[in-house]
């Protein structure tokens, strides 16, 4: 059965859903339980499962990055969850040392089946320590999967596939995403590493991180009207990475534009273009052109942070340079504005 | 006992704190400040008090819950507005936000928003300045949720180690955004946390301006005399929700104090018994909020027409 959700209730129902099919499936993190359920998505887990099984902690997400793994090798399953990514950076030594080559390290013996939730925010201010995304960092590190997914029934699905992985799972949510709707079919099961086609088209390909879905929609809603399809990918899950998906898009429209949600330099976006450089490169009828933030922090001014992001506005100038076309009319276009739906403080 | 003056000025120092805060208040819902608030009201004796009795030359590091300390130690109304509506002038160039407001040039060298950071920074600077052979202070204020992170207890070590000239401040109001501390505390209290560190410590109640004077004071006595750090734990209550502009007893993960309590938790009230009792003429008083008034006034409508930074400043101070 379909049912229309929004992400957050997406997010909410699937850790619901697992938490009642294994006993050994827990949830934790600071202000976890709290009134507010990090945005409601941890609505109502004390109340059906108690505080045993969804419980705040203190402020140390090092340890609790390593308690994770402990109890993962111990046979549970834990969905650790930070409110914001940027404190992932606590947990790093443990990210990096211990999560990432314990199975590699044991030659298979040990295995970690651990999901670390975190979400990005941004907006209001949100600055330089409270926005990054980072999953290129995560997704460096052999040995981890890295999942960002847009919509709500991929939230869902995703996130079940995260806890039932094996392996340690990185899933990141934007805290934008969190009221988006979608249809959500609760028997729909999705694999960790497949992209997906968001919106079909022919001229020119963009793969998409995240938040960046949303823009790119409404990019290629824009376009169309002048007869430019794009081809709208949602990468999905940028570890494991499914090429084929990619690449077969790529080489229908022979254009791509990465459509990153973090710093360009070094980032992950340029691991998307070396893949599409190199196995699409007969078919490629202009060089693979990157979008992403700006390189600085991000600023907490409004006017400065627009700049700071990569947008429809972006997406749309850069795919008229890509393809030679003179630069589309947007006044009149109704652009998404944070202020219509997010208002501070957080 | 402290003189009129001394206490007028203190008052005021904390009346400007509140008057801002209470402007703030007023304005936010009117959506132009974009900055997520961490308002101190309650907390704004122990950075008045402390600060009072640091020497100049004072290397001070703070937390996203800033407001008293920037204010007490700059002074800078205008700046302070200015960072808050994002705009060029402001303390940090629009950059900045509420969260991360500095003011090197009077030894605010650093504040963050993520918690327990600019513990290990403060011993940075304390150990250059001992490395450079200087007697200089440093201060680190923290709330308590940040002696939960590891970095608390390895800052405090380094530090001990080395003898430096740092005190450190814990402004406890008891709780971690929602999070009360038996729900976080595996350890007895605070004090018997710190207790095993070669340091000074001493524990106060932290919303009479006063006794955070005499605990200060006395600490440095004690520092002065042995190369040892400082650690203060002030407690006071956290008047607000942890971020924004409103009260958040009726959500029921705390109890509000009664009336009474209230005002006795309350800095700026305490202070002003005090002041009646030497004396203080409520004429002075309001004359003086009337000032301070004016000047918040002021500094308001300047932020509020102050330009927005250039396009170009986005990329700027990235790299050298
Ligand atoms: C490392 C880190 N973890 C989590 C957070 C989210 N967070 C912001 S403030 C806060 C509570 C901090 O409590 P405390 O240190 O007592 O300071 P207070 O807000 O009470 O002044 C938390 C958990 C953060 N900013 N940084
Ligand atoms: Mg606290």
């Amino acid at each position: 059965m379909t049912r229309t959700i929004t992400y957050r209730e997406a997010l909410n129902l699937a850790m619901r859903r697992e938490m009642e099919a294994d006993e050994d499936v827990f949830v934790y993190g600071l202000d976890v339980p709290d009134h507010k359920r990090i945005f409601g998505s941890t609505k109502g887990l004390v109340e059906q499962f108690g505080l045993n099984r969804c419980f705040g902690a203190p402020l140390s997400e090092d340890a609790l990055t390593g308690i994770g793994i402990g109890a993962a090798l111990s046979g549970l399953r834990p969905i650790l969850t930070h409110i914001r990514t940027d404190f992932m950076l606590l947990g790093m030594n443990q990210l990096g040392n211990m999560l990432s080559c314990l199975r590699y390290m044991s030659g298979g013996k040990v295995h970690v089946p651990m999901v670390i939730r975190s979400v990005v925010g941004r907006g209001w201010g949100q600055s330089a320590q409270h926005s990054k995304s980072m999953f290129g960092i995560f997704a460096h590190f052999p040995g981890l999967r890295v999942v960002l997914p847009s919509r709500p029934q991929d939230a869902y699905s995703l996130l079940r596939a995260a806890v039932r992985d094996p392996n340690p799972v990185i899933f990141i949510e934007h805290r934008w995403l969190y009221d988006v709707e979608g249809p959500v079919d609760e028997q729909v099961t999705v694999p960790i590493g497949q992209p997906v086609v968001v919106r079909q088209g022919k001229d020119l390909t963009v793969l998409c991180v995240s938040w960046m879905n949303v823009e790119a929609l409404k990019a290629a809603e824009v376009l169309a009207r002048r007869g430019v399809e794009l081809e709208v990918v949602d990468v999905r899950s940028l570890a494991p990475l499914g090429r084929d998906l990619i690449v077969e898009s790529v080489k229908k429209t022979g254009r791509c534009l990465v459509a990153d949600y973090d710093w360009v330099f070094a980032g992950f976006s340029a691991e998307l273009a070396a893949v599409v450089g190199h196995d699409c490169f007969r078919e490629l009828k202009c060089p693979v052109e990157r979008v992403g933030f700006a390189h600085a922090p991000c600023p907490a001014t409004r006017p400065l942070e627009n700049l700071f992001y990569p947008s429809a506005v972006t997406l749309i100038r850069m795919a008229e340079k890509m393809l030679g076309l003179d630069e589309t009319d947007l006044s009149g276009e109704n652009f998404y504005s944070y202020e219509n739906k997010f208002k501070g403080p957080f | 006992m402290p003189s009129l003056n001394e206490t007028m000025d203190l008052y005021r120092r904390i009346l400007l704190i509140r008057m801002c805060e209470e402007k703030i208040r007023e304005v936010y819902p009117g959506d132009e400040i974009k900055s997520p608030v961490h308002l101190s009201i309650g907390q704004e004796a122990i950075p008045v008090g402390v600060c009072h009795c640091m020497p100049r030359g004072t290397r001070y590091f703070g937390t996203y819950r800033n407001h008293a300390l920037y204010l007490n130690l700059t002074n800078d109304v205008e700046g302070f507005f200015c960072e808050l509506y994002g705009k060029a002038s402001g303390a940090g160039r629009g950059k900045a936000g509420s969260m991360h407001l500095m003011a090197p040039e009077v030894g605010l060298m650093a504040t963050s928003a993520v918690v327990g950071t600019t513990l290990p920074v403060a011993v940075g600077a304390a150990l250059a300045c001992q490395y450079q052979g200087g007697d200089g202070w440093t201060v680190v204020f923290f709330g308590d949720g940040a002696m939960e992170e590891g970095v608390f207890g390895e800052s405090m070590n380094f530090a001990c180690l080395r003898g430096l000239r740092i005190l450190f401040v814990c402004e406890d109001n008891g709780l971690a955004i929602h999070a009360p501390a038996k729900d976080r505390r595996g350890y007895r209290s605070v004090m018997d946390l710190t207790q095993a560190f070669d340091c000074y410590a001493a524990s106060a109640e932290g919303q009479d301006v006063f006794k955070v004077i005499e605990k200060t004071r006395k600490i440095m006595e004690g520092m002065e005399q042995a190369p040892k750090p400082g650690f203060l734990h002030f407690t006071y209550h956290r008047f607000l929700e942890h971020v924004g502009v409103n009260e958040d007893y009726q959500h029921g993960y705390r109890k509000r104090p009664s009336d009474q309590e209230l005002r006795q938790l309350d800095p700026a009230q305490v202070l002003s018994g005090q002041m009646a009792r030497l004396g203080g003429v409520e004429a002075d008083l309001e004359k003086m909020r009337n000032e301070l008034k004016e000047r918040i006034e002021k500094s308001v409508a300047q932020a509020r027409a102050a330009p927005f930074p250039e396009p170009g400043e986005l990329c700027t101070e990235v790299v050298l």
